[in-house]
């Protein structure tokens, strides 16, 4: 893909990003911020392809630690909205 | 070597995943479909991560696994354990967490640029792919020390008064313009103490740029930080040309910033002021002054248990130091036993009630409070005039009318809820000596129609709920 592409998506993504980030309810905003942190630990492809790569022994001991603390927040950060999600209840009628 | 595309159905796969990103969001537009949202967020990762390792030779598995293994059962643990209330400082750490990754992927990307693609046919380094990597470090090393900073604040490991260093905003904006000065450099010479240089500038300059921020603002620094850590995400997402990561990036980019500003609007402070810091240095010393003994009543438990059984609507306003006594629990009983009386209980929540955007709302979700009963400040704040008991606890300066008044006020401008409009008010505080985060009085304590709670705010509620059962 060339840069334009790219950039083309991102802007567009940043767009659709506004859009739904206003449609979250206020009451939801801590919840927001926990799967955010969960969905930008994605930098975790670039670990993966740091530490499958032959070639530089550092490089790759490097992606091994990314990788293990990009884990800790997709696990902590998707547990952790999810126990919150559970709690919110509706009203018994 | 040219950047290899890869084939169509890996392209399809990453898109796949950055569509299920947007549809974990959009998922929270409700809590009836928040859990479904969190499950499309998962598959959206998962699909990202098995897409990665089928198309690379994974010359480590074992070892891969083995991180995964490891970050990902301290997540799960931590993830179980931590309290509500610790709420905000679990999330700054991991935000730190995601800036080192940025971090250490970017320099494995220097370190080892054939293996992410990015090598020209002269043999260096792509000259745009140079510019993404250092903005890339730069901006995850900028979150990660800026992350720290914020959550030894927020977990009181650190003072939350702010540290004033002599000709700060001189530093920083030198350093700011020496790391992009640096990154330009980077593009005409690719050696490596350019990129070091930028990286140990960015971790200083986020070190630099929290610590004179005051703990008050910790939720706008905390949104802010969200923000950056969508951004480094996207930086990395540009040299790989991977349409998940620039996806995710730009949501997480624009939700932090979105939650900045919603924060910086309910304080009614400019985002500006918030990253120059200084708030609450001044704010002590102008709450040190003497002030005037005016009259104000005290009420008891019994006093208030009568005037809410009487009533028909009662607006229960809590504040942070409800979440410090532990008392949400026990005023959700309160609540259960009013309703059962009859009378009609709703909560207002503050959108800077609690300590992070949504803080209160989660609170009082873990209390079993219903969330058909919690509103929001522009949704709630005509019915006080119509309310017959406005019920504040641990709140202060959200219901202070100052700020629709007194132009000197610290708070000026700041929307609050119009609570001097209740027949009566109910106001549970430790004491009269204390003042909220601004350290401003508040008018409220001397109405005609308000009676003060003096008592730790559980053992207030506790009381009143005995003497509701009487």
């Amino acid at each position: 893909m060339d840069f334009i592409s790219i950039l083309s998506i991102f802007v567009m993504a940043c767009f659709v990003g506004y859009y739904v980030v206003w449609s979250v309810t206020p009451a939801l905003h801590t919840p927001l911020m926990a799967v955010t942190n969960a969905i930008s630990s994605v930098i975790i492809v670039g670990a993966l392809i740091a530490a499958a790569a032959g070639g530089s022994p550092t490089a790759k001991w490097l992606g091994l630690i990314a990788v293990a603390l990009a884990s800790v927040n997709i696990f902590g950060g998707f547990a952790v909205t999810a126990r919150m999600l559970a709690m919110y209840k509706k009203k018994e009628r | 070597m040219e950047h290899i595309a890869p084939p169509a159905w890996v392209m399809l796969a990453y898109l796949i995943s950055g569509v299920f990103f947007i549809l974990a969001l959009r998922g929270l537009s409700s809590p009836a479909t928040s859990q479904r949202g969190n499950h499309f967020g998962m598959a959206g990762m998962l699909i990202a991560v098995v897409t990665t390792l089928v198309t690379h030779d994974v010359a480590s598995l074992p070892e891969i696994m083995g991180a995964i293994a490891i970050g990902g059962g301290i997540g799960w643990v931590t993830a179980r354990k931590i309290a509500m209330t610790d709420m905000p400082q679990l999330v700054a750490a991991f935000h730190s967490l995601v800036g080192m990754a940025a971090v250490l992927v970017a320099a494995a990307a220097f370190l080892n640029p054939s293996a992410f693609g990015i090598v020209g046919e002269d043999g260096l380094i792509n000259p745009v792919s140079r510019v993404e990597m250092g903005l890339g470090i730069a901006i995850g090393a900028i979150t990660f020390s800026g992350s720290v900073i914020a959550f030894l604040k927020l977990a009181g490991k650190m003072s939350g008064a702010p540290i004033l260093l002599p000709l700060r905003h001189v530093i920083n904006l030198g350093t700011l313009a020496a790391i992009l000065g640096l990154i330009g450099y980077f593009t005409v010479d690719q050696s490596p103490w350019i990129f070091w240089t930028v990286t140990a500038l960015a971790f200083l300059i986020g070190f630099l740029l929290i610590i004179p921020i005051g703990g008050a603002d910790m939720p706008v620094v905390v949104s802010m930080l969200n923000s950056y850590s969508g951004w480094a995400a996207a930086a990395m997402g540009f040299t790989l040309h991977n349409t998940a990561m620039i996806i995710t990036g730009a949501l997480v980019g624009s939700s932090g910033a979105i939650l900045s500003y919603i924060m910086c609007k309910a304080m009614n402070r400019s985002f500006i002021s918030v990253i120059a810091g200084g708030f609450g240095a001044e704010a002590a010393v102008s709450g040190g002054e003497a002030k005037e003994q005016r009259p104000w009543k005290r009420g008891s438990a019994e006093d208030a248990a009568y005037m809410m059984q009487q009533a028909e609507s009662v607006i229960i306003v809590p504040g942070y130091g409800m979440a410090v006594a532990q008392a949400q629990h026990i005023l959700r009983e309160m609540a259960d036993v009013l309703k059962k009386q009859g009378v009609s209980v709703k909560y207002a929540i503050h959108p800077v009630a609690g300590r992070m955007p949504g803080h209160m709302n989660v609170l009082l979700a873990e209390a079993s409070v219903p969330y058909d009963e919690v509103f929001e400040l522009e949704d709630i704040n005509s019915e006080f005039a119509q309310a017959d008991v406005a019920f504040i606890i641990g709140a202060n300066d959200v219901v202070n009318p100052a700020a629709k008044t007194d132009k000197t006020s610290p708070i000026y401008g700041m929307p609050v809820f119009d609570v001097d409009k209740a027949k009566t008010v109910f106001f549970v505080k430790r004491s009269m000596g204390g003042v909220g985060y601004a350290g401003v009085d508040n008018d409220v304590f001397y109405m005609d129609q308000t009676m003060m709670l003096l008592a730790d705010a559980k053992k207030m509620c506790e009381d009143i709920v005995k003497a509701l059962q009487h």
